[in-house]
């Protein structure tokens, strides 16, 4: 295992472990005002500070990374589910209408800029996590969609493949049991970086207001709020920032190493 | 004797003017920044407060004006005279008086912006500013009649309002854009996004300004209006969006921090026809609820005054009824088990953009999810909140400033958007309305502050502070805001 890997899954899981904690503890209650107690400094009872309600910046890092988690796995979640079975599809029947729509339907999506797109369907269906987490699964899904097509036509041509449809095996049957296997490497790793563009992509749909609505905290709303505040109180913008920061660099690494030790030529020629 | 003293005061204005034209030195343009741009600039069609504070005594002038300290005074109309029965008053308009584009200013364009405003057609705002008009007449060029249905005590001060500005025929066509008014700036070019300049107007009939010309840049970004103020690229910043900037701006020599009056009462409005909401015991719980000067201090960092019904508290009929609905948990919790909801309820809590709303809707949810009640909070625009809340009157609760003057009326119209609905207040202002004696005018408007407190109609939370800043030499600046307004006449450079 690399470095980076090392690296990476260390920063990633610490984020992950926060966010599970969150659920049977904080330092403080997330959402309680504490007026008289605002815009502290981290000290020895605010580990990170007061927030301009006073509320315990710690306790809502810890819960805004659930949030951010939580969508981010199901924006990745709806790209997968819906973007693997399509490039499967799309491989099994290289060449056909089929293809041409799956292939044709991804490139339109991904003709959009998605944060742009993701705006207009918050803005349209309301603002709030559920909407945020379908923006960005959207955009998800001709990313997996292409990666499993791509790798799926290669192992088309290979012999076990030959043998298996030689055996009687359907398309569907042999994309099941013998595609996706051997895709699932590449589905990983590129799940990984997914991953961390949603983390990003809510960050910035709760920065412009379109994600999750408050009390839930999250990050990207902290730093908007925090805005106005930069030059008193930096640390309001400084903690959330970096809690980004963290979490898209090791889920980057992640997926790095995690490419680098998955992949079998690099595996080959290393041992 | 009125027209004795107006001479005077205009006289000495017009020679202080003189000696600051003399002046080389002195700066005679200025930049003032403010958060809204207008839609447009016609401010008899459009209740948009960003018209008036661009135009209001710069562009157009009315029959009478506000000054700084939301006193009434005479501006075009000289003087006037008020019948025994207080239904006639017959305005004497100001000799010489010209429109931006030459044309005299005279009676018949008096009649014809009363009527206008009135008229089953019109477009204007604040209709309810002309109901009480019987009929309008010319009685030579200079001299006008208004007849009042009945006796009506707010009629000056109706007509001080920027609805009821004096416009011309000729040019009305095209006022949204090239606004002819009679006041001492003209426009100059609007660059639609970014600014309106106003020049002086040479041929205006009162005293020269101090200010050769004036722009008006639009910032609506917070930050950014924070950033444009401490490089001094802007000179004023009226209503200043960030309050936890001001101390800042305080703490620095170059500039100066005016904190005043609006007339924004800032309430918690409630949808009274929407169950649970129709329940009076429900809304006195929320009231019960509501912890006001913690909402002051965390939205707004502490500028605001607490107030316990819709009613400015600089305004000497102010009744202080902040008692009435003290923060108290328990008992909010208790009126909530009375009026069949131990558990609480849930609703929805539309916020509008400003800080004021957004910062204040997060306190007050969790408020409010202290004694049970769990308001969904939905962050909206603008237009938005026009659309759903305003006139689809969907919603819960909202959190609103209402920045008209003296605008307790609001609560007489079952059909606006809190939608209370009293026979006895209706009946109530109707009274006031045709009463012209200032005593029983102040009981009155006491009586209907009492009611709607005692209503509990909308959670009532604080007056909006008008927050402004400037650097340090300007001068002249309202610091109260008792309409929305820039009066650039009063404003110069102390070097």
């Amino acid at each position: 295992m690399s470095r980076n890997l090392i690296l990476g899954a260390g920063l990633s899981s610490l984020v992950v472990l926060a966010a599970l904690l969150s659920f049977v503890w904080t330092p403080y209650d997330y959402a309680a005002l504490n007026i008289p107690a605002k815009l502290q400094t981290p000290n020895a009872q605010h580990w990170f500070g007061t927030d301009h309600f006073g509320r315990d910046m710690f306790s809502m890092i810890m819960v805004g990374a659930r949030t951010s988690i939580a969508v981010a796995l199901l924006a990745v979640g709806i790209g997968m589910s819906l973007g693997v079975p399509l490039g499967l599809a799309a491989a099994a029947r290289k060449g056909s209408w089929l293809d041409e729509l799956i292939m044709r339907g991804n490139d339109l999506v991904f003709a959009f800029p998605s944060l742009v797109i993701a705006i207009l369907i918050t803005a349209v269906f309301g603002a709030g996590a559920v909407n945020a987490i379908i923006a960005i699964g959207i955009f998800n899904i001709p990313v997996f969609a292409r990666i499993t097509r791509g790798a799926a036509l290669s192992l088309w041509e290979r012999e076990f493949i030959m043998a298996a449809r030689v055996a009687g095996k359907g398309a569907a049957r042999i994309s099941a049991e013998h595609i996706l296997p051997n895709v699932a490497n590449l589905l990983i790793v590129q799940g990984t970086i997914q991953f961390s563009l949603g983390i990003l992509a809510e960050a910035g749909l709760s920065y412009v207001g379109l994600g999750a609505q408050p009390p839930t905290p999250s990050w990207g709303r902290m730093l908007a709020d925090a805005q106005t505040m930069v030059s008193f109180a930096p640390h309001l913008a400084l903690i959330p920032g970096f809690a980004i920061i963290l979490t898209v660099l090791g889920l980057n690494l992640m997926g790095d190493g995690l490419r680098d030790w998955l992949d079998p030529r690099i595996r080959v020629a290393r041992s | 004797m009125k027209r004795i003293v107006n001479r005077g005061l205009v006289s000495g204005l017009a020679l202080s003017a003189a000696l600051f034209a003399g002046a080389a030195w002195a700066k005679d343009d200025i930049t003032i920044a403010m958060q809204l741009e207008p839609p447009h600039l016609d401010p008899t069609s459009a209740a948009a407060q960003a018209i008036d504070s661009v135009v209001y005594v710069n562009i157009f002038e009315g029959l009478t004006r506000f000054m700084g300290d939301g006193s009434i005074v005479p501006a075009l109309a000289e003087s006037w005279e008020i019948s025994d029965d207080g239904t006639v008053y017959t305005f004497k308009l100001h000799e010489g008086v010209t429109f931006h584009d030459g044309s005299a200013m005279d009676a018949e364009d008096v009649k014809f912006s009363l009527d206008r405003a009135r008229a089953e057609d019109s477009a204007n705002a604040q209709k309810a500013l002309f109901a009480g008009i019987d009929s309008v007449d010319v009685v030579d060029p200079l001299t006008v009649k208004v007849t009042l249905k009945e006796p009506n005590g707010n009629f000056l001060f109706n007509m001080a309002w920027g609805d009821a500005v004096i416009v011309a025929p000729e040019s009305i066509e095209n006022i949204k854009t090239a606004p002819v008014g009679t006041g001492p700036y003209t426009l100059g070019e609007w660059v639609q996004g970014d600014k309106i300049v106003l020049n002086r107007n040479p041929g205006y009939w009162g005293a020269e300004p101090a200010l050769e010309q004036a722009t008006f840049k639009f910032i609506s970004d917070p930050t950014a209006a924070f950033a444009a103020m401490m490089a001094e690229d802007v000179d004023v910043f009226t209503g200043f969006p960030a309050p936890e900037n001001l101390p800042q701006f305080e703490a620095d020599p170059r500039f100066q921090v005016l904190v005043g009056s609006t007339e924004g009462e800032t309430i918690l409005s409630t949808n009274n026809k929407q169950p649970p909401f129709d329940n009076i015991k429900v809304r006195q719980a929320m009231a019960h609820a509501i912890d006001r000067q913690a909402i002051i201090d965390g939205a707004m960092f502490g500028y605001g005054t607490p107030i316990g019904t819709h009613f400015a508290p600089h305004n000497p009929a102010y009744v202080d009824l902040t008692g009435n609905s003290a923060y108290d948990p328990d008992k909010a919790k208790a009126l909530l088990a009375e009026a069949g909801f131990p558990d609480g309820f849930e609703t929805t809590l539309h916020l509008p953009p400003p800080s004021y709303a957004r910062r204040g809707g997060e306190i007050i949810a969790a408020q409010l999810a202290a004694v049970g009640i769990k308001a969904e909070i939905t962050n909206v625009e603008w237009a938005q909140w026009l659309e759903t809340v305003f006139k689809g009157k969907n919603f819960g609760l909202t959190i609103v400033s209402h920045t008209e003057p003296m605008d307790i009326g609001i609560y007489a119209r079952p059909d606006y958007y809190f939608q209370y609905d009293n026979p006895a207040f209706q009946e109530l202002m109707t009274t006031l309305n045709s009463t012209t004696d200032p005593d029983k005018r102040t009981e009155l408007m006491q009586q209907a502050q009492r009611m709607i407190s005692d209503d509990y109609v909308n959670g009532y939370l604080f007056q909006l502070a008008a927050l402004s800043v400037a650097k340090a030499g300007v001068q002249g600046l309202w610091a109260n805001a008792p309409t929305a307004a820039t009066d650039l006449s009063a404003i110069s450079w102390s070097e």
